[in-house]
C-alpha cells in the first residue's frame, strides 16, 4: 500500500453502481439503480435521501459489502483503483478497517461492553499488522484530544457504559480512524443524539477529518446536519440520484423538486410573535388533564415511598381542551416518564392527576374504563407498538369494541372512516402491519389511539424515527385532527423545531423538573431560561457555518461538559448553567417567575438578566 | 463553483440531466415539476417461505418415516413377532429373499420389526413431546404475565428440575413405577416440559415488554386477553420450530432407554431395544445389519428433521437459531 496522499486523488468513485436483490425466479428487484459519484481526498461527501432510498446500501458498497439478499448487480464501486464489487472475503478484509472505516448509527451497539474502550478503539491496525500496539496507543491519545473528550488520557481504560451516549459517538470515530483510513464512511452517527450532544459531535467529526486529510461519505436524511460538515452532497430518492453538487448550491439554489421538497420539509424555528398567545380565556375551564405536583421514579421503593431512581420532581403541567402542549428536553429528562404517569402505566409516588377536574387514581387498575378511554398514548416506535400478528382491521377494531365508541356505525364502517381521518387507503385494513411503510404504521398507530374517541392523546416522540418529509406531514396530519375532532395533544420531542411548529405551549424540562413553561412563542423568545436558551441555539440550521457561530457561543461551551442528573435539592442545571450562582443555586429551589400570560420561568436570575440576549 | 444570473433549473436546456459546462460537479436529473414523491417503501418485499434443497431432502425423509409409523403395519411383510423361516434355527441370517435385511437374535424379519418400531418410537416420542409442550407452554407464559414472586417460585422448581441429568431421572423413575408406554410418554414429557418452560418464559417475556402489550394493558385488557391475543400469536411461530428439535431429543431419549432395557419392552418392537436386542451379531453374527438397520432409521429421522427445522429457522431472520 503507498502512502502518499494527494488531496483532491479521488479515493472512492460509483459507476453506474447498480444493486440489487435477486428473487428465486431469476428477476431482479432493483434497490439502486445506477448511480455515478466519486468523493476526492479531504472532501465530505453526503447522502441524502429517505429510508428505502438507497443511501445506506450505496455507502455499504465501499467497503465491498452487500446486505443479506442483496448483490452487486452492474457497475463498479471503486476503492482506490480496485473494484469492490468483484472482490471475495479474503481480498477485502485487509482493506476494511484500514483502507475504509465503517460508523454505525449507534455507538451503543457497536461497542463491546464488556471490553476496554481502548482495547476496542485500537484493535482494527493492531489487529492488521499496520501498528504496534504501542503506536495504536499513541494514536488513539491523539485522537481523543483531537475530538475533545474529557479525561483523555484516561478515558481508554473506561468501559463503555462509563462514558455518555454523546463520548460514546466520538469513541466510535476515534475507533474507525485509528488505522489511518483513506475512507470514512459514517452512517447517521448523530441521528440518534440530542441537540445540544449533536453539536459538540459534528465540530468534533469536521475537524478530525479535516487534520487527518481522510474522505468520508457521510449518510443522513437530515439537511441541516449536512449543511454543517459536508462539501458535496448527493440526493437520492428511489436508488436515483436526483441532484448532486456542491454544499452551497444545493442548499441555497435546490433545482430539482424533489430537493426543494427536502428543504421545504425542515421547519424553521418560528419567530416571536408565531404563534396563538393564549390569554386568560382557557383558565376558566377546567384543563382537560392536569399533572398536580407529580414526583415518579423507576425501581423499589423505600420506607417513605420514594423509588430507588427519582426522575420526575414537583412537575405542574396542564393541558387545555383543544390545545397542544408540547415537552421538550433531552434524553433522559422524563418527557417519557410523564406521558406514562399521565397514561397510568407508572403510577406517581407524589402529586395528583386530575382528568376534567376529577382526581384520577395513580395506577391503571384504580381508572375505570371511561377514563381510560379519554387518556390515550401514543407510542414512539410502530414497529414495536403494533402487534405484529395482526391485521390492521382488528388493530383498529379492537379499542372500539373494548370501549364501545362505534358511534352508531358497524365495526367495520367505523374502521374504515378512522383509515380516512389517517388518509390511508380503506383497502390497508386487510394488511399486516408489516406490509406498511414506516409513515404508514404510525399513521395506524395514531388511528389506533382516535379509535377510543379520548380526550387527550400522548403522543411521545411521534416523528423522532420517521424521516423529515414523512414526520412534517404527520405533523401537518395531527394538525388537522385537532381541528376536525377537538383532541388535546401532549406532543413529547426532543426536536425542538417541530414542538415549536405545532405546539400552543410547551414545557421545557430538565433533569426531572419544568424549567420554563408558557405559550409557545413567548418560550421561544426572551426572556430565557438558561437552558431553553442552550436548546434554542443548539438546533442546527440549514445554512453553511452555522455550525461554527454556534460553537463560539456561551451556550454551547457550557452545554459540553457536566451531566443529566436530578438533584435533591436546588436547580438541576447548575453544572452547566453559565448564570449559576453557586451557593444559592444548587442549594435553593428556583422561585418560579411570572413573565405574564402564564409564561413561568424557574430560575433565581432576574427577568430582567434572562432577557439579555446572547 | 462559478455563479450565474440565470438558475440552472430554470433553463429549459438543462432539464436533460446534462452536467453544467462550467460545473462539471454537478448533476440534476431530468425531472417533471409537479410530480410526487410517494413515501418509498421500508424495505424490499419479502419472499414467500421456500425450503432448501436440504430443506426438501429432510421433509421427503420425514414424510417416508411418518407414513411408515402410520400405515406400517398394514404393508409390513411378515408379522412383529412372525419367524419367516421357521424351520432354520440360525440367528442373525444374511438378507434374502422373504427377509430383505435378514432376521434378528430371534430369527425375526428385521424389515417387519424396524416398520413395526417405526410407529411405536416415533408415537410415543411425538406424544411426549406434545405432553411437554402443553405443560412447559402453559407454566412458561403463565409464569413470565404473573408478578416476580410467582415467577420466582416456579422458575427455581423448574431449575431444580433442569439441573438432574435427563437420563438419570428416566431410569430412576421407570425403575420404580415400571416401564409401560403411557409411563414412558409421562416420563419423557414430564423431563422436558422443563426444557420447554424456560422458552416459554423467555419468550414471554420477550414480548411481554413489547409495546404493543402495553398498550393493551393501558387500555384496560384483561389478563386472558393479552395471553391468547397478544402473546400467544407472536410466541407460537418460535415454539413450533422448536418442537421439531425437541422431538429430536426425545426419540434420542426414548431410543437410549430402551437400548438400556427401561424402554419399550420385548417382544414389543422398538428401534432402541432392537439395537441392544441384536447386539450380539457384532460378534458373532453373520450379519451386522440387525443392529445398524435400527441405529441408521434413528439417524436417518433426527438428521432429516434437523434439516427441516434448520431451514425455517434460517428463513425466520436467524434471531429463532440464536435462542434455541
Amino acid at each position: 500500500m503507498t502512502q502518499t496522499r494527494n488531496p483532491g486523488d479521488v479515493v472512492f468513485e460509483a459507476r453506474d453502481l447498480k444493486i440489487g436483490a435477486i428473487q428465486h425466479d431469476g428477476s431482479e428487484i432493483r434497490i439502486v439503480k445506477g448511480v455515478d459519484f466519486q468523493v476526492r481526498r479531504g472532501e465530505v461527501v453526503a447522502l441524502i435521501g429517505e429510508s428505502g432510498s438507497g443511501k445506506t446500501t450505496i455507502s455499504l458498497s465501499a467497503l465491498g459489502y452487500a446486505k443479506p439478499g442483496l448483490s452487486f448487480t452492474g457497475g463498479e464501486a471503486m476503492l482506490l483503483g480496485r473494484d469492490v464489487t468483484k472482490m471475495t472475503t479474503d481480498e477485502l478484509r485487509p482493506l476494511r478497517g484500514i483502507s475504509v472505516a465503517y460508523l454505525a448509527q449507534s455507538a451503543a451497539a457497536t461497542f463491546n461492553p464488556s471490553i476496554k474502550i481502548n482495547e476496542q478503539v485500537t484493535e482494527a491496525p493492531v489487529l492488521h499488522g499496520t501498528k504496534t500496539q504501542e503506536e495504536a496507543n499513541a494514536k488513539a491519545l491523539d485522537l481523543y484530544r483531537a475530538l475533545e473528550l474529557p479525561n483523555p488520557d484516561t478515558i481508554g481504560d473506561r468501559y463503555p457504559h462509563q462514558v455518555s451516549g454523546g463520548q460514546l459517538q466520538r469513541l466510535m470515530a476515534a475507533m474507525a480512524l485509528c488505522g489511518d483510513p483513506e475512507l470514512l464512511v459514517l452512517d447517521e452517527p448523530t441521528t440518534a443524539l440530542d441537540v445540544t450532544t449533536q453539536i459538540e459531535v459534528l465540530k468534533a467529526f469536521k475537524q478530525v477529518i479535516k487534520e487527518e486529510g481522510a474522505a468520508a461519505i457521510y449518510v443522513t436524511h437530515d439537511l441541516a446536519v449536512v449543511a454543517q460538515i459536508a462539501d458535496r452532497i448527493v440526493v437520492l430518492y428511489n436508488g436515483e440520484i436526483k441532484e448532486s453538487g456542491p454544499v452551497d448550491r444545493i442548499i441555497n439554489n435546490p433545482v430539482h423538486p424533489y430537493t426543494k421538497r427536502l428543504m421545504a420539509a425542515i421547519r424553521p424555528m418560528p419567530e416571536a410573535g408565531q404563534g396563538e398567545d393564549s390569554s386568560d380565556e382557557h383558565l376558566r375551564d377546567a384543563p382537560a388533564l392536569q399533572a398536580i405536583a407529580i414526583d415518579a421514579g423507576y425501581g423499589a421503593r423505600d420506607s417513605n415511598g420514594k423509588p430507588a431512581v427519582p426522575i420526575l420532581r414537583d412537575v405542574n403541567v396542564a393541558i387545555e381542551r383543544g390545545k397542544t402542549v408540547g415537552i421538550i428536553g433531552e434524553s433522559g429528562c422524563g418527557k417519557s416518564t410523564l406521558a406514562r404517569v399521565f397514561a397510568g402505566l407508572l403510577p406517581a409516588y407524589g402529586g395528583e392527576i386530575h382528568l376534567d377536574g376529577e382526581r384520577l387514581s395513580a395506577d391503571l387498575a384504580g381508572r375505570t374504563r371511561a377514563q381510560l378511554q379519554k387518556v390515550q398514548f401514543v407510542y414512539q416506535m410502530a414497529d414495536t407498538a403494533l402487534n405484529p400478528r395482526q391485521r390492521i382491521r382488528d388493530i383498529l377494531g379492537r379499542p372500539i369494541d373494548f370501549y364501545g365508541t362505534a358511534a352508531g356505525m358497524t365495526r367495520r364502517q367505523r374502521v374504515d372512516y378512522l383509515l380516512d381521518l389517517v388518509e390511508l387507503p380503506q383497502q390497508f385494513a386487510d394488511r399486516y402491519p408489516h406490509e406498511l411503510s414506516g409513515g404508514q404504521k404510525q399513521r395506524v398507530n395514531l388511528a389506533r389511539a382516535l379509535a377510543a374517541d379520548p380526550e387527550v392523546v400522548l403522543c411521545d416522540e411521534v416523528t423522532s424515527a420517521l424521516d423529515t418529509i414523512v414526520g412534517a406531514n404527520v405533523i401537518d396530519l395531527l394538525n388537522r385532527l385537532q381541528r376536525e375532532t377537538g383532541v388535546s395533544f401532549v406532543f413529547i420531542s426532543h426536536d425542538l423545531s417541530t414542538v415549536s411548529s405545532f405546539a400552543d405551549e410547551v414545557v421545557v424540562l430538565y433533569a426531572g423538573m419544568v424549567a420554563e413553561q408558557g405559550p409557545t412563542d413567548r418560550v421561544l423568545s426572551p426572556p430565557f431560561h438558561p437552558y431553553t436558551r442552550l436548546l434554542v441555539s443548539s438546533v442546527p440550521e440549514p445554512r453553511v457555518g452555522w455550525l461554527e457561530e454556534a460553537a463560539q457561543t456561551r451556550e454551547a461551551k457550557a452545554g459540553a461538559s457536566g451531566g443529566v442528573k436530578l438533584t435533591e435539592k436546588g436547580c438541576p442545571f447548575f453544572e452547566r448553567c453559565p448564570l449559576a450562582i453557586p451557593g444559592t443555586c444548587d442549594e435553593v429551589d428556583p422561585p418560579k417567575l411570572d413573565d405574564g400570560n402564564g409564561h413561568i420561568i424557574d430560575c433565581h436570575r432576574p427577568i430582567a438578566e434572562l432577557s439579555v440576549s446572547g | 463553483m462559478t455563479s450565474s444570473d440565470t438558475p440552472v433549473g430554470a433553463h429549459p436546456d438543462m432539464l436533460g440531466g446534462i452536467p453544467d459546462p462550467e460545473d462539471t460537479d454537478y448533476f440534476v436529473a431530468p425531472y417533471d415539476e409537479g410530480v410526487s414523491f410517494d413515501e418509498l417503501p421500508d424495505s424490499a418485499p419479502k419472499e414467500r417461505f421456500r425450503l432448501s434443497l436440504t430443506g426438501w431432502i429432510g421433509a421427503l425423509i420425514v414424510t417416508f418415516w411418518v407414513l411408515i409409523a402410520l400405515f406400517g403395519p398394514f404393508i409390513a411383510p411378515w408379522g412383529e413377532n412372525d419367524l419367516p423361516f421357521p424351520d432354520d434355527y440360525s440367528e442373525f441370517q444374511t438378507p434374502r429373499a422373504g427377509a430383505w435385511l435378514g432376521t434378528d437374535v430371534e430369527d425375526r424379519d428385521i424389515l417387519s420389526r424396524i416398520v413395526y418400531g417405526a410407529g411405536r418410537t416415533i408415537g410415543i416420542s411425538f406424544a411426549a413431546t406434545v405432553l411437554a409442550y402443553v405443560l412447559g407452554v402453559v407454566l412458561g407464559i403463565g409464569a413470565a404475565v404473573s408478578g416476580p414472586k410467582v415467577d420466582m417460585v416456579m422458575s427455581r422448581i423448574n431449575d431444580a428440575f433442569l439441573s438432574l441429568p435427563t437420563i438419570m431421572l428416566g431410569l430412576v423413575v421407570v425403575a420404580a413405577v415400571g416401564s409401560s408406554i403411557p409411563v414412558l410418554i409421562c416420563t419423557a414429557g414430564l423431563i422436558y416440559a422443563t426444557v420447554v418452560f424456560r422458552l416459554a418464559r423467555a419468550l414471554g417475556q420477550e414480548i411481554m415488554v413489547m409495546d404493543f402489550v402495553e398498550a393493551a394493558k393501558a387500555r384496560g385488557e384483561g389478563r386472558w386477553w393479552i395471553i391468547t391475543r397478544e402473546i400467544w400469536p407472536n410466541a407460537a411461530m418460535p415454539l413450533i420450530t422448536d418442537f421439531g428439535l425437541r422431538l429430536i431429543y426425545v426419540i434420542l431419549f426414548i431410543s437410549s432407554l430402551s437400548f438400556l432395557g427401561l424402554g419399550v419392552q420385548p417382544p414389543q418392537a422398538d428401534w432402541g431395544s432392537m439395537v441392544r436386542e441384536n447386539l450380539g451379531a457384532l460378534q458373532y453374527g453373520e450379519s451386522i445389519i440387525p443392529v445398524l438397520a435400527p441405529a441408521f432409521a434413528i439417524a436417518t429421522l433426527t438428521v432429516a428433521i434437523n434439516l427441516v427445522v434448520d431451514d425455517v429457522s434460517a428463513q425466520a431472520g436467524g434471531r429463532l437459531s440464536k435462542r434455541l
